[in-house]
């Protein structure tokens, strides 16, 4: 499964890394409901660096499109909260 | 998944295949798209040369605050060796507002830094991905059919598209940043403007209503103990400058500790 970190890059991520993946994701849901930042953030750093440790980096000129997509290393608790709407260069 | 990645992989997909969706006759998309990419391309340089404007203003504006740190703690030494005590405590004041400020200024050239290295590494990505799209699309253009070759673009623009998309996040973040830390860039022009950090000594003796401010943005503390401070670096008191102003009447009022405080060496 291909996995992109937002403002970072793309990573390959296989097997039993996918459940703690999601497990995690589960985790840093629940913290944003409890509106809890502190915890977030740890649970959202430790979602990246299962990411980045697990994961191999897709190389640059890889066309390949993800199959999920996380928000940028520095969200803030305040935008995991609100509904995440990147603006971009494709107009809307 | 449900949770954060849900939410963002909606926002990506729903901005890639708007893109997707321009398509029509294969061949003549293959070129407009890769035309429209290396727009965006262009679109993403300019931001990043904004960003690098922006860092550049504020760390100008360091070096501003910088000298007027270094000018108004020589103003204070020397109003407290002349005895001036009211004058002194107002360089302090001053410098005490400049130095917050530029910890701040600090703060956020390295948040820019840090964005600007993010649009950096994007684009790059971004410059791969447009130039192993416009390989496949000569591929594709020599060796599918029709039908073909509309699931081969698809395949190849998804992956331009996402780039894209993140790119665009990625300036999207970075121009939020740089307008909060121009509003800020502002405020500390206004200051300066307002003649903050200036030249005490040119002010006169009167307290004007900057001084007024400034007193309520400096902490007090902060500044009541690095005047006591300086006396007993200057040794105050003690054989001073022979053309040593007369200390004014109401200095009477000053923290009693601080000419007990014994010359620690400071003062060269």
């Amino acid at each position: 499964m291909i996995v992109r970190v937002s403002t970072e890059g793309q990573y390959e991520l296989k097997g039993e890394a996918l459940e703690r993946l999601n497990e995690l994701d589960d985790t840093c849901q629940v913290a944003v409901e409890a509106g809890d930042s502190e915890r977030f953030h740890a649970c959202y750093e430790k979602l990246l660096k299962l990411i980045r440790d697990e994961g191999s980096e897709l190389e640059d000129d890889d066309l390949r499109g993800s199959d999920l997509t996380l928000p940028p290393p520095d969200i803030t608790l305040e935008e995991a909260q609100s509904e995440f709407s990147g603006h971009g260069l494709i107009p809307d | 998944m449900a949770g954060l990645t849900g939410r963002m992989s909606t926002v990506v997909k729903a901005k890639v295949s708007k893109l997707l969706d321009r398509a029509e006759d294969p061949a003549e998309t293959l070129d407009y798209s890769y035309q429209k990419q290396v727009e965006q391309l262009q679109n993403v340089k300019k931001g990043i040369a904004d960003v690098v404007t922006a860092k550049k203003r504020l760390q100008m504006q360091e070096t501003t605050l910088k000298q007027s740190v270094v000018k108004l703690d020589t103003q204070a030494r020397q109003a407290v060796s002349g005895g001036q005590e009211d004058l002194a405590r107002t360089a302090l004041e001053r410098k005490n507002v400049a130095q917050t400020e530029l910890q701040g200024l600090d703060t956020q050239v390295t948040e820019l830094e840090d964005q600007q290295q993010k649009l950096t590494d994007s684009e790059q990505k971004l410059r791969a991905k447009i130039e192993a799209f416009r390989t496949k699309k000569e591929v594709i253009k020599a060796q599918y059919s029709a039908a073909e070759a509309q699931v081969q673009i698809s395949e190849a623009a998804t992956g331009v598209g996402e780039q894209m998309a993140d790119v665009g996040l990625a300036m999207q973040r970075a121009v939020d940043k740089t307008e909060n830390m121009k509003a800020r860039a502002d405020a500390v022009s206004e200051l300066e403007a307002a003649g903050t950090f200036d030249d005490v000594t040119a002010l006169g003796s009167g307290e004007d209503d900057i001084d007024r401010q400034l007193k309520q943005l400096s902490s007090q503390p902060a500044v009541d103990e690095e005047l006591a401070k300086m006396k007993g670096e200057l040794g105050q008191g003690a054989s001073a400058s022979p053309a040593q102003i007369e200390a004014p009447a109401e200095g009477g009022q000053e923290p009693q500790s601080a000419d007990a405080q014994p010359a620690e060496g400071g003062q060269a």
